[in-house]
């Protein structure tokens, strides 16, 4: 990275290098102004209509809720992690130099590519109860019927788990890809003449390069599952009995029930699982970005 | 002998992976080419595959889909503006951070990551109350701007990126020939940021095209929404037609995804570089 603190202009450049100043003061502001208005005043505005706090006994009150922040933290802690674990091992199957393995790679992509709406729906009609062909397969093998599936809470949410991680499992994957392929060749060579098994070159080779991208990465993706609407709303739509809800698609609950301080308030009460995992990001790639 | 028991390991493994990404996606495949008699009859491959769903659809002869035209239209009106928008945008902020080094500049990176770190989701709710305080509820360019919130971030940081390793000396020589800030911009910069421009583009606009949850709260009336929205309107009702929600997906997913593939040399490159730093 290529840092020039304060070049030293001589003075007659002055006028120079205000005008240089003006000009980046003029291309900076469209951003500014998208950010005040988009992000600072909507921010404020909804943290000052979160501001009562008979807005949180309401929302405490709601049986909903606990289940909810539940739900929501079974779901960062094992789906993310579970996501990293695969993600970890697929890309150690990626990095192998085979022209199929190439193009399963361009395959595999697919989910991230493809909008959500269409798969998710995709996802949610096989596993329907009496059409699916899940449960029409299970029909046809034991002569039984399958489970209730997106009716049963648990097996729900699980399922909006493993859409979860369908989507985003190749974008990671990527990450990690390309972290294992930045590792020197030499050092699992290296590694090979002193008979290392495969565990541990993995254990003393590609973990030590790859711990940091994986940390990092995972608390990034904490972040967007956090926000993440789709999996679970056009899954199970929250469903049933609102006993399969996120944080996330529970605020949008309230705003189309016409209760945003409710909305805003399930919004404050998850900041703290959001603050740190944002510090943690910020304070990292502010660092990166100073070297 | 160890050598073919490994590539076996290999073989074993593609076909899971295989049949994990394709079964969701073979599944749209399948529904959108069977009638609705034979949809459910849970074979691999229909009796009779039709095209007639893609019919019904262009024709806009179902319900659902009256007004299929002019929501495709909105999409594609509010995916290239939010793209054109967030290229602007970004690429002037990026230039001015890095190149100009603008006081505050780095104040301004910070705030946008700042974004960048906030859930989509959380940030829907308070962008909805604003969008009603601005009167912008059910015009396009709410969705249009709050995607370019959205995907600001993201673009800035990663042309910051992509713009710190272009070689100081460039702008010195500019300078030294008198150049103004815009003729560095046009002449200097512009040119040898393509790649990353490209891909900055594309990403903004597969984000606005793709986006369902920022459409659904933002429009509303039949005639303004886009098509995601509109998808989510087929699971409304219990007897909605799978085979036609399954086609107009297909409609609706084939575009990104022939753009992601057309672009995944510099998608892949560039977008996976700036999304974690290690």
């Amino acid at each position: 990275m290529i840092a020039v603190p304060g070049i030293a202009l001589p003075r007659s450049r002055f006028a120079f290098k205000s005008s240089w100043q003006t000009w980046g003061a003029i291309m900076i502001a469209p951003y500014l102004l998208v950010f005040l208005a988009f992000v600072l005043y909507p921010v404020s505005y909804g943290l000052w209509l979160a501001r009562d706090p008979a807005s949180y006994a309401r929302l405490f009150a709601d049986p909903i809720f606990a289940r909810t922040v539940v739900n929501t933290v079974v779901f960062l802690l094992i789906a993310v992690n579970l996501k990293f674990l695969l993600a970890l091992w697929l890309s150690g199957f990626f990095v192998h130099e085979r022209i199929w393995i190439r193009w399963l790679s361009i395959v595999f992509l697919l989910p991230w590519a493809v909008p959500s709406i269409p798969t998710i729906f995709s996802i949610r009609f096989m596993f329907n109860p009496e059409w699916g062909v899940i449960n029409s397969v299970i029909f046809r093998l034991t002569a039984h019927d399958g489970p209730n599936w997106l009716n049963d809470p648990r097996i729900g949410l699980g399922l909006a788990m493993l859409t979860h991680i369908w989507k985003s499992l190749p974008f990671w994957t990527l990450i990690l890809i390309a972290g294992r392929l930045a590792i020197p060749r030499e050092q699992y060579e290296a590694a090979s003449v002193d008979g290392a098994s495969a565990w541990q070159k993995f254990r003393y080779v590609s973990w030590p390069s790859l711990r940091t991208l994986y940390l990092t990465s995972t608390i990034l993706s904490m972040i967007w599952t956090l926000g993440d609407f789709n999996s679970v709303y056009l899954l199970t739509g929250g469903g049933p009995a609102d006993l399969t809800h996120v944080l996330a698609t529970l605020g949008i609950r309230y705003i189309r029930l016409d209760q945003v301080d409710l909305a805003m308030a399930t919004i404050v009460c998850a900041m703290p699982l959001v603050l740190p995992l944002m510090w943690f990001m910020m304070k990292n790639l502010s660092r990166g970005d100073r070297q | 002998m160890r050598r073919f028991t490994r590539e076996a390991g290999l073989w074993l493994l593609a076909i899971p992976i295989l049949l994990w990404t394709l079964l969701p996606i073979y599944h749209i495949f399948l529904f959108s080419i069977s009638s609705k008699d034979s949809a459910f009859s849970g074979a691999l491959w229909p009796d009779k595959p039709t095209l007639r769903n893609f019919g019904t659809i262009v024709r806009e002869e179902h319900f659902y889909l009256h007004h299929f035209w002019v929501q495709i239209w909105n999409s594609l009106w509010i995916a290239v503006a939010a793209g054109a928008l967030t290229l602007a945008i970004a690429t002037c902020a990026a230039f001015a951070i890095s190149r100009l080094k603008v006081r505050g500049g780095r104040t301004v990176m910070n705030l946008a990551l700042f974004t960048y770190f906030i859930p989509a989701a959380f940030l829907a709710i308070p962008m909805y109350k604003a969008m009603g305080a601005y009167e912008l509820l059910n015009s396009r360019w709410s969705l249009v701007l709050a995607m370019v919130t959205l995907a600001a971030p993201y673009a800035i940081w990663v042309l910051k990126q992509a713009s710190d390793k272009l070689p100081y000396e460039l702008d010195e020589a500019a300078r030294m020939d008198g150049a103004t800030p815009l003729q560095l911009f046009r002449l200097v910069y512009l040119p040898l940021m393509t790649p990353s421009l490209v891909a900055i583009g594309t990403y903004a606009l597969l984000l606005a095209w793709n986006e369902y949850l920022y459409a659904y709260l933002l429009l509303s009336h039949e005639q303004t929404i886009t098509l995601a929205v509109a998808l989510g309107h087929f699971i409304s009702a219990d007897d909605s037609p799978w085979e036609l929600l399954m086609a107009t997906g297909l409609v609706y997913a084939l575009p990104p995804a022939a753009i992601y593939y057309a672009f995944r040399r510099y998608m892949v490159g560039g977008l996976t570089a700036g999304a974690v730093k290690a």
